[in-house]
């Protein structure tokens, strides 16, 4: 048992629903409890779907258990079946199910439908909503393909042909994050680089967009989390290959487009990433304020990865935590938490990453909606970037986080929650003015949505052991208030490894000299 | 001598035999009653025993996560619980030590069965016992069902009240007490106890309160007012306890509310000059409130689908004080002792659904085309889709809608979506 107060993903028959939900002419029959419809309100409150996703409960309930709920189960599989008309079924059991052993998978494809059924195992009891929705796509794409398998493979031309090449963008579903926007922007972006593409799915493809994915010359793996099974599968029956630098801030979609060019073998222009704003808006003197920024990153595991290179490299802050609830991702999160000198925060409790944010004292988050949560409480910026979200991330205008458009939405979605550049410096200069000094919110903050100083001035008590004198903290007061959090622990840092009880004056420079650089 | 009796209505069906209907629902768990119980009884926690999916649900439910550290939370059985390998019992009091460690605060904890705890036969009455003697003086340990195979939305709330009533002490005075069950929002509490304040009742105990630890006592002499459609199986505890019901109908509308009050005033012999005196400001204030929603409400048509309970009463408010028309109105169950006054009050030439199955339904509902549906969240866009205006109805279990101060706000709820149709001037509403 494990105590649970919110959780960031939901049980893996919803990420089953999430690939039957994305998809045209599939639908689900899910042995499930009554209760268990729940799952329709985050397709058609969160994601604002017009119409209810396409599964079938058989909301089985206590009178009867027994013999009698796997024949609710057959009577269900037909009455969808008869009223849906779908092109296939999937089947699965939601947790509760799972226990009674009805093995709904085995009925219905014995039930002699006229199409064909997916029979699902969910494992609700060790799995989560990333893995049901990867798992789910994969034995759909498999069950669809599996007849083509061992047809005769389709002859590839070599590298010298001037035939149009063509890949498959595979990962995106319904409730992930911006997938929508991101398809049509790597669509536009391949476009403008002549590559093709074949099929899109689970989004908005039917089954027989499935039977042509071998069609392509590559599969993108857009979306990890849900495609990356799938790719390795594809890869080893179809050959395949698997792009999977994912195309989400400036150096990864040139990145991208270089992989594409070396697998595909063609030649893409750097022109084609040459439109970006990012580079420029990051290079532009008033960005200067946002360099070493502390940024505190948490998501699912690709778009954690991703956003911390771009925090870093392109944005030019600090990334002073990176973390995932994807326990799927966790060897690749730690490799890039590595690579930035830290180490990885693997964990689906959303109390530990709350704790390593209040101790890490980050000036910006990058998270989920629950970090948002956390950010608001410690009165620090956030911006959200990986899913669980919620229904305000969901946005009506065009706003991909992938490709170059993508990298523009990210630099002024980030840089957003933090003062302004200029804004920070007229703070400095009139900061013992009696109406504008640094405890005034930032203009574009309303009150209590928080500034980082709520933060460092509640923090006025030292670490243990170490004391400041009155003169030494009215020193501190008079460094400007964005440098004085970083001040005061390099200070006390430096007491405390020379053993020092008091902060006077003196100590505060002969720290500010040893941490110079 | 009675009060005026309320006129019954000249198309009184005869028998209330309302269609039932099998198949799939499309309504909340028990333990979506959570979300306002823990609002409600400030000093305790909820600790669901079940899976990821019932966290998920209460979190979905709830719509947002607003608050940070939450006095509810799930125990989620794993595969090591499931295969024996854990002690469920001995992992349940490592999780209660947790929960109590983070809030040393509680004087409460409430055990929720689930669906799996149920199918897994987990007798949590069983711990509650255990832990409540390991805890005694400390932490009070009370365990219910919310599960989905037992209870609909609602019904946790009943199964709640019903697992508290064994534990509220007993009334050993020779007092007449007036208790009234149902978790109403604080302003409709204060504005009841004002009311039967200046009616002379005293004694007056609302269940539940905002503290565990302050049980109101029951006992022979205890009246009892229900507040809430859904609490069958709390109302046969209390009287277990030797409880009476005070029959009524609910206090929504002008109307329920003044024969709810008059239920309690007559049966404290308060005089009809007084009953008039006390309910008539208020009485006539609620009528001038809905009488100002009559011409945007009146002869419009409406469905409900089946999701709270509270669909009857609210069927006949919208009928008899708003002048809408029902055309079908279904409810998850029906139970005829709950509803005995409300029946009489019902208009006829409705279609009266218990149960559900819910792809027949919504294909009554676009065939009918009401002009408003109240119909659970995952329903409600949908419908909007299809050009059908809708009520979402999770907003009548959050909103304060009960008693006279409220008619107005009730008949708001309804008028809100029809005011939005007229209001745009884009989309797909034609």
């Amino acid at each position: 048992m494990e105590l649970t107060l919110w959780t960031y993903e939901g049980p893996p028959h919803v990420g089953a629903i999430r690939v039957a939900a994305s998809m045209r002419g599939v639908h689900l029959v899910l042995h499930a409890p009554q209760g268990d419809t729940y799952a329709d309100l985050l397709f058609t409150m969160i994601e604002r779907d017009g119409k209810r996703p396409p599964v079938t409960y058989t909301t089985f309930q206590a009178r009867d258990l027994g013999a009698s709920t796997a024949e609710k189960f057959l009577n269900t599989l037909q009455a969808a079946y008869d009223h849906h008309k779908p092109s296939l079924l999937l089947v699965a059991d939601s947790c509760t199910a799972e226990l009674l052993q009805d093995q709904p998978g085995t009925l219905a494809e014995t039930a002699g439908l006229p199409v064909p059924v997916v029979p699902l195992e969910m494992a609700a009891y060790s799995r989560k909503e990333n893995w049901g929705a990867s798992e789910t796509f994969y034995h759909l794409v498999r069950a669809v393909l599996s007849a083509q398998r061992n047809a005769e493979e389709k002859p590839r031309d070599d590298g010298s042909s001037n035939r149009r090449r063509t890949v498959n963008l595979l990962g995106p579903t319904k409730l992930g994050f911006r997938c929508r926007d991101d398809i049509q922007e790597i669509q536009r972006l391949l476009q403008s680089v002549g590559i093709g593409v074949n099929v899109v799915a689970p989004l908005d493809a039917d089954i027989h967009d499935i039977s042509r994915i071998p069609e392509a010359d590559a599969n993108v793996c857009l979306y990890p989390e849900v495609a990356l099974t799938t790719c390795t599968w594809l890869e080893r029956n179809f050959g395949q290959p698997v792009i999977r630098t994912v195309p989400l801030g400036f150096g990864a979609t040139q990145d991208f487009l270089a992989e594409l060019a070396g697998v595909l073998q063609v030649d893409i222009s750097a022109e084609a990433v040459a439109d970006c704003r990012l580079p420029w808006y990051s290079r532009s003197v008033d960005s200067t304020y946002l360099t070493g920024k502390r940024v505190f990153v948490f998501g699912d595991g690709m778009h954690a990865m991703t956003c911390a290179r771009v925090a870093q490299q392109e944005m030019g802050f600090e990334v002073v935590g990176l973390g995932t609830y994807s326990r799927e991702m966790a060897r690749e999160v730690r490799a890039v938490a590595k690579e930035l000198g830290i180490e990885a925060l693997i964990t689906d409790d959303h109390m530990v990453v709350e704790q390593a944010v209040s101790e890490l004292r980050p000036e910006l988050v990058l998270g989920t909606q629950m970090e948002r949560h956390i950010a608001k409480r410690l009165g620090i910026g956030c911006a959200v970037i990986s899913t669980p979200a919620h229904v305000q991330d969901y946005p009506a205008r065009f706003s991909p986080q992938m490709g170059v458009e993508g990298a523009n939405v990210l630099f002024d979605t980030w840089v957003h929650p933090l003062i302004m550049g200029l804004e920070e410096h007229l703070l400095h200069m009139f900061r013992d003015d009696f109406e504008f000094n640094d405890h005034a919110a930032p203009s574009h903050l309303s009150h209590g949505e928080g500034t980082l100083m709520a933060v460092e001035d509640t923090n006025v008590v030292a670490l243990e052991g170490v004391h400041w004198e009155d003169g030494a903290e009215k020193e501190l007061k008079k460094i400007p208030f964005f440098v004085r959090g970083k001040a005061k622990r390099n200070t006390e840092r430096y007491a405390e490894e020379h053993g020092l009880t008091a902060i006077d004056i003196e100590t505060l420079y002969e720290a500010k000299a040893h941490y110079s650089r | 001598m009675t009060a005026d009796v309320i006129a019954v209505s000249e198309v009184t069906p005869e028998r209330f035999q309302p269609l039932q209907e099998r198949g799939q629902r499309a309504v909340f768990c028990g333990l979506t009653s959570i979300i306002w119980l823990h609002r409600k009884i400030q000093d305790a926690f909820f600790l669901v025993v079940g899976s990821r999916t019932c966290a998920h649900l209460i979190q979905s439910a709830a719509g947002v996560m607003i608050f940070a550290e939450p006095r509810f939370g799930t125990a989620v059985l794993g595969d090591r619980d499931l295969a024996g390998m854990a002690d469920c019992h001995d992992e349940l009091d490592r999780v209660v030590a947790q929960v109590l460690a983070r809030r040393p605060e509680l004087k409460s904890i409430f055990l929720v069965g689930s669906c799996p705890s149920e199918v897994i036969k987990l007798d949590l009455d069983n711990a509650a016992g255990r832990l409540g003697r390991e805890y005694e003086g400390q932490v009070r340990f009370v365990s219910f069902s919310g599960s989905g195979i037992e209870t609909t939305f609602t019904q946790g709330e009943d199964n709640c009240l019903a697992s508290l009533a064994s534990d509220l002490p007993e009334d050993t005075t020779s007092e007449e007490r007036l208790l009234v069950v149902g978790t109403v929002p604080d302003i409709v509490e204060d504005q009841f106890r004002r009311l039967f304040s200046q009616l002379g009742i005293e004694h007056v105990d609302f269940f539940p309160g905002s503290q565990s630890t302050d049980l109101p006592a029951v006992g022979g002499n205890t009246k009892l007012l229900l507040a809430q459609p859904f609490l069958g199986e709390t109302l046969r505890a209390l009287e277990g306890r030797g409880a009476t019901l005070l029959p009524a109908p609910f206090p929504l509308g002008a109307e329920g509310s003044e024969a709810w009050f008059r239920a309690a005033a007559n049966a404290y012999g308060v005089t009809v000059e007084k009953q008039q005196a006390v309910l008539q400001p208020p009485l006539q204030r609620a009528k001038a409130a809905l009488g100002k929603y009559h011409s945007e409400l009146s002869g419009k048509s409406f469905s409900m689908l089946p999701d709270s309970q509270l669909e009857i009463p609210l069927a006949r408010f919208l009928a008899r004080e708003c002048g809408m028309t029902p055309k079908e109105v279904g409810t998850p169950y029906f139970d005829a002792r709950v509803m005995a006054e409300e029946v009489p009050l019902l208009p006829s030439g409705v279609d009266w659904v218990e149960g559900q199955d819910l792809d027949p339904a919504l294909d009554r509902v676009r065939a009918t085309r009401p002009d408003l549906t109240v119909c659970g969240l995952g329903i409600a866009n949908p419908l909007e889709a299809e050009g059908l205006r809708t009520k979402w109805s999770i907003e009548l279990l959050f909103t304060p809608i009960q008693g006279f101060e409220q008619a107005g706000d009730l008949a708001e709820l309804f008028a809100r979506p029809l005011r939005r149709e007229r209001a745009l001037e884009v989309g797909s509403w034609s």
